[in-house]
């Protein structure tokens, strides 16, 4: 099977003005979104607590609020998480109350009502819960599924240690691509890359996705995977250059898009289809990650053919820049 | 011969995949449901107790799988939940106090492949359940009550050089204040601190304008002071671990004031918290009962004497001295009371306490002693946006609280000496969480929990099943479509993915790195990721032929020329991936794990591996054509 039957020919730099003019549409809408609404940063960064329970029947988080209030933890946001029986809790930090205290406080709230004190179980089970009185009435009916507590002074750390990630990664691509290319390529490699992780959080900023931490690692790995495209097509162009002697610079880089173009349709084409799988079979925890991953694979892909070509290209490369380096003590010999 | 795999080559292939293969097979075998029992104190546990062990077992009928005694302790398998649960609390009761028995997963895998250090992958707690903190210990606190110290030296060293002071004391602004009688011994005083207490900075060795010295801790001082508070802390924490009866705790320092501490299988966190955050001590004083409680309730409190209040609320008026403190109690244990049935704490004390509760308590029976509960809590001050508090120098400021509490308040009936009981409490729990505290020693700083991640047992399964189901499914969709895609060159890379999902199996099961959900995402992400490298290989080919070359020609020269576009390709995502692994917290980390070892697993199973398969079904033969 093929989805090319033969070696295509579409003019990918031809269009490098309309493909400019997306990505700078795209790159306002989403700095502009960055700009003016920010992200929804999860709790792994703001600090806060996240509280997530499961009951044994459909509840209505109202009731669940009104629990919580009663016991007097207000400024809880309530909603369900998946299914109706399972509900999030979420509670910002407090002046006052910066302890981790709050979450053990919310989940005795929510057993209160039914009388029942958590119980040891065994590993890997359910809960198990006791009536007041002692006796093990089995599972419990509220779970404690998961809670998350991040402190003030953990969240910002891990804001600016992210950030700096971010920032080393990309110095580390610029040099390696600067050393195995040009420093054209290494800076049309990088473009790319700011490209594709800028649209991607602007994808989540405009849609007000919850960004965690675990989105921020999908990020860092679309920068790995949209980078593995663009290298796959620079290594063609860097062939080409060297091999054929006649054609401009842009029919040879169009050429190169061409030539990879059945191998980046297919790699997206797998990459897509686990990324769908983590998406609709992963869970709920998991689904910012793959969301991310989605947005970035797609992005990653059309820039390593729209984006980063035409960024080195735009720099004026020419094929003299890409010949070998005569070898020192060969001098001598007539080039053929 | 054209595409022919030398011998060494299939040697290579042979010393990775046989052994790769051998090392994934632990993880097919699952769990089983066990108890695992540690000594008290990190006493060893021997033949005798694992005798015993099974005496307890065999003689209540609880039906066992195996009884094994290690450097880990005793560790028992059992065939159902049940039987575990029940073979818990049967010895708990029946072994020496102090043993713990903690509730565990044990891997089901055979034995001699444990011998051999094959175990299975090492489930972190988002896919086992269980209870990650990380505690920040209040440094300032140990440099305050280090200061203190200080003064006291300080006085007693100025005494025995008889240069007369006025007054030492610590000032509000981090340093101790030294106040000289006379200012003309200045120097002598400056030469004294410096000779007896090296630990010490004096800021102006000509003394200030009002004639006092600024002294204050050194750099090097406070440095050693930290290190000693976190090593001390760690120790302590420790120990409270092993109480809280968990198979497998982590206890590790990070940075140099953060403490990461990981209990598998916990979900009473509330008990955790309260176990880990304490620094409780116990202080025990006379009740005055000489003057009356209304009086001093409406306000006359006679000198030396304070009031205090029970937990229910009830005030009561202590003598303010303290007999004698949570220092001098060498051992605790929470028991029943055989007679009246109620929760009680059993208290030995050390040599100074048993002399001193001796002349006491025979000196005053039939009057009554409070035994009094202290603890001291640290918080974070905030602000109403709840972001902490810093003072000028960016530290963050801490709130103290000190919480007291007389617990008890019985009449001495007897002469007490070495051991006694305390009375009063309200159920057993709360004696054996007493005891525990008692018993596990103070932390040498106070520590806050700056961050708390809590898995359920029921979400870690799920979170297990879906990772599970997602890395087949993701699997299976890609092997059906390179199948169709690339035909038996597409078979080829299937079997290659195969064996790349087994040896990162095998990697993480033999690194023993935890894996955690995101590393299940990772593993699942690879899968899509790893035939990259081979459809780089198969386009190269196909376009090989297309150029007309002979069907060898172009498997030689797609292999070759695809190499270098392989190791760029991959070598610039495992850049992006060691970043992330060096910046990690947790759940990152996890990722950039599995990312990294799948980068270079599909490395070799792209390049050498499936070579040799091409190599094997069409190396050397005569090609019409090449089904790819």
């Amino acid at each position: 099977m093929r989805f090319f039957e033969k070696v295509t020919d579409f003019d990918f730099l031809g269009r490098r003005r309309s493909a400019l003019i997306v990505s700078l549409v795209l790159l306002a809408i989403s700095a502009g979104s960055l700009g003016i609404r920010g992200l929804n940063f999860g709790i792994d960064f703001t600090g806060g607590t996240l509280v997530e329970v499961s009951y044994a029947e459909a509840v209505d988080p109202v009731k669940v609020r009104s629990v919580l209030a009663e016991a007097g933890i207000d400024s809880a946001i309530v909603q369900y998480f998946g299914t109706s029986k399972d509900i999030l809790i979420r509670l910002p930090v407090v002046a006052g109350q910066a302890s981790a205290e709050r979450s053990t406080a919310v989940v005795q709230a929510l057993r209160g009502p039914i009388g029942e004190v958590l119980a040891e179980s065994p590993e890997g089970g359910l809960q198990q819960c006791r009536s007041t009185d002692g006796v093990l009435v089995g599972d419990c009916t509220v779970q404690m599924r998961r809670v998350e507590f991040v402190g003030p002074q953990v969240g910002g750390e891990l804001t600016e240690k992210g950030g700096l990630a971010m920032l080393y990664a990309l110095i580390g691509i610029l040099i390696y691509v600067a050393i195995r290319f040009e420093w054209r390529f290494a800076i049309g490699a990088v473009v790319a890359l700011v490209h594709d992780v800028l649209i991607t959080l602007g994808v989540f900023s405009v849609l007000a996705l919850e960004f965690s931490l675990p989105v921020l690692a999908a990020v860092l790995a679309v920068i790995g995977y949209s980078l593995n495209d663009t290298i796959v097509v620079f290594d063609r162009v860097r062939d080409n250059f060297r091999k054929m002697r006649k054609g401009s610079v842009v029919a040879i880089m169009n050429n190169s898009v061409n030539q990879t173009l059945p191998r980046t349709v297919l790699t997206s084409v797998t990459t897509l289809l686990v990324v769908l799988t983590l998406l609709l079979a992963g869970g709920e925890i998991i689904k910012g990650f793959a969301s991310a991953l989605l947005v970035g694979v797609i992005i990653g892909t059309y820039s390593s053919i729209f984006v980063a070509s035409p960024a080195v290209l735009m720099l004026g490369i020419s094929r003299e820049d890409m010949l070998p380096v005569p070898k020192e003590g060969v001098e001598g010999d007539p080039l053929p | 011969m054209r595409n022919h795999t030398p011998w060494w080559k299939w040697l290579i292939i042979a010393v990775v995949i046989v052994p790769g293969a051998f090392y994934a097979l632990p993880n097919l075998f699952g769990d089983d449901p066990g108890v695992q029992l540690r000594g008290a104190r990190g006493a060893r546990l021997g033949t005798a107790e694992l005798g015993q062990v099974q005496k307890v077992l065999e003689s209540s009928e609880v039906k066992y799988k195996s009884a094994v005694l290690d450097d880990r302790g005793i560790r028992v398998r059992f065939a159902t939940t049940d039987a575990q649960l029940q073979a818990r609390d049967l010895l708990e009761l029946r072994l020496a106090s102090g043993t713990t028995v903690a509730l565990t997963l044990l891997p089901a895998a055979p034995d001699w492949l444990s011998q051999v250090g094959a175990l299975p992958m090492y489930l972190g707690l988002d896919l086992r359940g269980g209870v990650h903190f990380l505690l920040e210990v209040d440094m300032q606190s140990a440099v305050r009550r280090a200061e203190d110290r200080y003064v006291a030296d300080l006085r007693s060293t100025l005494r025995e050089a008889k240069i007369r002071y006025q007054k030492i004391g610590r000032d509000g602004s981090g340093g101790i204040t030294v106040v000289l009688r006379d200012p003309a011994v200045l120097a002598d005083a400056v030469d004294e601190i410096r000779q007896t207490l090296p630990g010490l900075v004096i800021a102006d060795a000509k003394g200030s304008a009002d004639g006092a010295l600024r002294v204050r801790l050194s750099d090097n001082e406070v440095e050693e002071l930290s290190q000693f508070a976190l090593e001390q802390n760690i120790t302590a924490l420790r120990n409270r671990v092993d109480q809280l009866g968990v198979a497998e705790p982590v206890i590790q320092r990070q940075g140099d004031r953060r403490i990461v501490v990981q209990l598998p299988g916990v979900q009473d966190t509330a008990r955790a918290k309260r176990i880990l955050g304490r620094t409780a001590t116990l202080e025990m004083m006379m009740v005055d009962e000489e003057h009356s409680l209304d009086a001093a309730l409406s306000g006359k409190v006679a000198p030396g004497s304070k009031i205090f209040r029970f937990r229910d609320g009830r005030p009561i008026l202590l003598k303010k001295r303290v007999i004698y403190s949570g220092e001098n109690i060498v051992d605790a244990a929470a028991s029943i009371d055989t007679q009246s049935g109620g929760a009680i704490v059993s208290i030995t004390l050390d040599a100074i306490g048993a002399r001193i509760n001796q002349k006491i308590t025979g000196k005053n029976i039939g009057k009554r002693m409070a035994v009094l509960y202290i603890e001291s809590k640290s918080t974070i001050k905030t602000d109403v946006n709840g972001m902490s508090v810093k003072d000028a120098d960016g530290r963050t400021i801490r709130v103290k609280q000190r919480i007291e509490e007389v617990i008890t308040a019985p009449v001495i009936r007897d002469q007490l000496g070495k051991r006694f009981q305390i009375e009063g409490l309200d159920s057993v729990d709360e004696a054996r969480d007493l005891s525990l505290m008692l018993r596990a020693g103070s932390l040498a700083a106070p520590v806050e929990i700056i961050e708390e991640r809590t898995v359920g047992p029921s979400l870690g399964q799920a979170n297990i099943d879906q990772g599970f189901q997602s890395v087949i499914i993701g699997f299976a969709l890609v092997l059906v479509f390179m199948a169709i895609y690339y035909r038996v060159f597409g078979l080829f890379a299937n079997v290659a993915l195969a064996l790349n999902l087994v040896m990162i199996v095998a990697v993480l099961s033999l690194l023993q790195a935890t894996l955690t959900l995101p590393g299940v995402a990772g593993i699942v992400l690879t899968v899509g990721m790893a035939v990259d490298a081979n459809v780089l290989i198969f386009e190269r080919i196909r376009e090989e032929l297309r150029n007309g070359n002979t069907p060898q020609a172009s498997i030689h020269t797609g292999y070759e020329r695809a190499l270098s576009t392989i190791v760029d390709a991959n070598l610039t995502t495992l850049i992006a991936a060691i970043v992330l692994f060096n910046f990690g917290t947790g759940p990152i980390k996890g990722f950039a794990v599995t990312l990294s070892i799948g980068i270079l697993t599909s490395m070799f199973t792209a390049i050498v591996l499936t070579r040799a398969l091409v190599n094997f079904f069409f190396g050397g033969r005569r090609l019409k054509d090449l089904a790819i």
